[in-house]
């Protein structure tokens, strides 16, 4: 505007479009396919992705006999390599107690027996939304050891200040692999 | 040159334009006055109870002395999203706009009775949704997600305002059709098109909540059936849920394209692009739910990417708004005598409560936009999802575009309502520069907040055992954002109601500010023209959620009982 470069014909018909301005939206596209680039190679590259479509689940199936949720819990699938199901309810986690050796992968089956809830494990990737009639799962490694919290990051009622959505949590330790003999 | 080669219209006879009267006027101003009255009245209420979250999480609550009139801090913050986000918001849209879009189209309103009912409906769906909630019977959330089940009078209420404020649209859309016949070949007005658009816009996305409440929550609340089937719910709101936040945010973008620039000696930079930029946001607002479902199960991965490719589309128009409205800005700033590079930016018209309530408001927007395409950026957004990054987001968007926008209109609304000169300059300044601060401190600490500590949003933060000491110099920081903010919104309350109550007649009667376009060459006729931008909009939602609600209908499994576990 303060240099007048005159004004451009755009491809639009008879849309007149100001050099800048028409600058500006090539800018702008631009960014819009780099940041699309970045997306697809964090999610092809680098495997990081979202929850997809699993599995639905009835309320009665839940705890049917043979429903891996009706005895949920950690299995060893292979060494190094785990699957983890897990029960949300009002207002814990089941289990709210997991063990693994460092390097591992574990894959986490979850579903809820009766309101929508959140699972989110801290300083990981694993964050996805708990619905009645479905279920979540998301696969990750466990590089470092520690302690990680895991939390409900959806509203889920409450009974008062002291028990409720805000205390719904559960823990997750990774443990150094005991050093072989 | 856009000289447009205009068939001859084929109709003999052109009615004759219909001037716009005082009469006429009154009416559209009661109407306005109605709804801005509403809305700032619901917004005292959320604005206090914001005070209360915000003390909660720096470990103060106050919730147990509140007791028989709140329950819980769960309770409080229901209220505050239902009255804050959507009552105020479409309160004061509905009046904001009804007494624009008469004014920018220079008629009176075709059938006034059609908006007067509407007014009656929302009002009346504000008070059956106002009884649950007060009583504690609608502890849910403003998502409302099933299985937590509220009493039905909410839902009944939240749907009779969304159906008011259809209503509120159906007067614009016989009052444009008769404007139109009276009018053969003119283009429409901008401020006009643009609430027009908007309109249709709320009309088309709600269609998807409506369908949840009236299909789905309200006979399940009733207990004429059995379950609900809480993803399906959950879709159908989101494909509201979104296009929601561009009915929060288009009315802002009318004030800062077509008012603004006239409120600092500016014009509208390029008036052809800013119609462009509101068809653009009709296409793409309401595909692109699934983005709010990114850490959802039960919806493929390919439905997700699609809609943040959509949602990337979204984000194109705001982008071409950040150029086209600074540039419409710098126009009146070095038109006022300023200078250089960066300092015309000094010259902005700062002294007017007004603009510099709007201006600070889009300086919050640029994070707001920011962090909104981080949200939307697939698998991005588990670093973030449902973590107080969100609220943090939302708070510089709905909270500050918006709202504080807002306030800024109403600092020249109110006057010309009611005929009185603002309260005080001086207080009304203190209000926008103390909302901009505040907001700053606020949701800069939620953001981090949720990003380095993964705080969950919705969470009684000052009573959780998992919190850690490393949240604390976040959470001060927001409490101090939380105490600028309270002085702010106690400001807006004087300011008006001193206006309302105490403020001295004004000699002359305020105008609608209305910029002038820098170029009056008329936008061509491509960007008057409804059809193709509509068949486009329905074609697009069809593409990107026809299969997938297909599904997820065929796979309806109406089976989970309702679930009312919030603290009694």
């Amino acid at each position: 505007m303060s240099e007048p470069t005159g004004i451009e014909q755009s491809n639009l018909p008879n849309l007149h479009v100001d050099w800048y301005e028409a600058a500006w939206i090539r800018v702008s596209l631009f960014m819009m396919v780099i940041f699309l680039l970045a997306v697809i190679a964090a999610s092809t590259a680098f495997g990081i992705q979202v929850p997809g479509a699993y599995s639905r689940i009835k309320p009665d199936e839940i705890m049917a006999p043979g429903s891996p949720f009706a005895d949920p819990g950690l299995r060893e699938l292979a060494p190094g390599k785990y699957e983890v199901y897990i029960r949300a309810a009002t207002w814990s986690f089941t289990p709210s107690e997991i063990r693994i050796p460092v390097g591992s992968t574990i894959t986490f089956y979850i579903t809820s027996l009766d309101v929508q809830h959140g699972f989110k494990i801290m300083d990981t990737n694993i964050n996805m939304m708990v619905l009645p009639g479905q279920i979540s799962t998301l696969t990750t490694i466990f590089d470092k050891p520690g302690t990680y919290n895991l939390i409900c990051h959806e509203y889920c009622g409450a009974a008062n200040a002291t028990i409720g959505h805000h205390t719904m949590y559960g823990q997750l330790f990774v443990e150094e692999t005991p050093p072989s003999q | 040159m856009s000289v447009q080669a205009m068939p001859a219209l084929p109709m003999a006879v052109t009615p004759t334009p219909t001037p716009l009267t005082k009469a006429d006027l009154a009416i559209v101003d009661w109407l306005t006055g109605w709804n801005i009255g509403i809305g700032i009245g619901a917004l005292t209420i959320g604005l206090a109870l914001g005070v209360l979250q915000g003390l909660e999480h720096a470990g103060i609550d106050l919730y147990p002395q509140l007791m028989p009139v709140l329950k819980s801090y769960y309770q409080g913050l229901t209220i505050h999203g239902v009255l804050n986000a959507l009552v105020w918001t479409t309160f004061f849209i509905c009046g904001f706009f009804t007494y624009a879009f008469v004014r920018s189209l220079n008629r009176p309103l075709r059938y006034p009775r059609i908006n007067v009912v509407a007014l009656v409906i929302m009002g009346v769906g504000l008070l059956l949704a106002a009884f649950p909630l007060l009583a504690n019977m609608a502890t849910v959330l403003y998502t409302f997600y099933p299985p937590l089940q509220a009493h039905w009078t909410f839902y009944l209420g939240l749907a009779l305002v969304v159906v008011g404020s259809w209503t509120v649209g159906y007067g614009f859309y016989f009052t444009y059709w008769a404007w139109r016949k009276e009018n053969p070949g003119v283009r429409t007005p901008f401020i006009a098109l643009a609430t027009l658009i908007t309109m249709v816009l709320w009309q088309i996305c709600t269609l998807g909540v409506a369908v949840e409440i009236l299909g789905f929550l309200l006979p399940w609340s009733l207990g004429w059936i059995g379950g609900t089937d809480p993803l399906l719910d959950r879709s159908l709101f989101w494909f509201f849920g979104h296009p929601l936040v561009y009915f929060w945010l288009l009315p802002a973008y009318v004030s800062w394209y077509a008012m603004l620039p006239a409120q600092t000696n500016g014009k509208m930079f390029s008036e052809p692009l800013a119609r462009l930029v509101f068809w653009l946001f009709l296409l793409f607002s309401t595909p692109v739910g699934f983005h709010h479902q990114y850490t959802d199960p039960g919806i493929p991965q390919g439905w997700k990417f699609l809609h943040m490719i959509l949602t990337y589309g979204v984000g194109f128009p705001s982008l071409l708004t950040a150029f086209t409205v600074v540039a419409s800005l710098e126009l009146g700033a070095r038109a006022r005598g300023g200078k250089g590079w960066l300092g015309w930016i000094t010259k902005l018209n700062w002294g007017d409560p007004s603009y510099a309530a709007q201006n600070l408001a889009m300086i919050l927007f640029i994070f707001g936009g920011i962090g909104g395409l981080t949200n939307a950026s697939y698998n991005v957004n588990l670093a973030v999802h449902n973590t107080t990054w969100i609220p943090g987001h939302f708070h510089l968007t709905v909270g500050s575009a918006t709202t504080l926008t807002f306030f800024g209109i109403c600092y020249w609304l109110v006057p010309a309502l009611t005929g009185k000169r603002l309260f005080s300059t001086r207080l009304a300044l203190g209000q926008a520069w103390s909302w901009f601060f505040g907001m700053l401190l606020f949701s800069n600490g939620y953001h981090m907040l949720g990003l380095e500590y993964g705080a969950p949003r919705r969470t009684m933060l000052g009573a959780t055992p998992y919190a850690s000491p490393e949240w604390t110099p976040f959470l001060m920081e927001t409490l101090v954002g939380v105490g600028l903010l309270t002085i702010s919104a106690t400001l807006f309350f004087v300011v008006i109601f001193g206006t309302v109550l105490l403020g001295r007649k004004l000699k002359s009667p305020v105008e609608m500010p209305i910029a002038e376009p820098l170029d009056p060459t008329p936008a061509p006729a491509w960007l008057d023209n409804w059809g193709p931008w509509l068949y486009g909009t329905v074609a697009l939602i069809i593409l990107s959620y026809g299969p997938m609600f297909f599904q997820l209908f065929s796979d309806m499994q109406l089976l989970w009982p309702g679930k009312q576990v919030w603290p009694r």
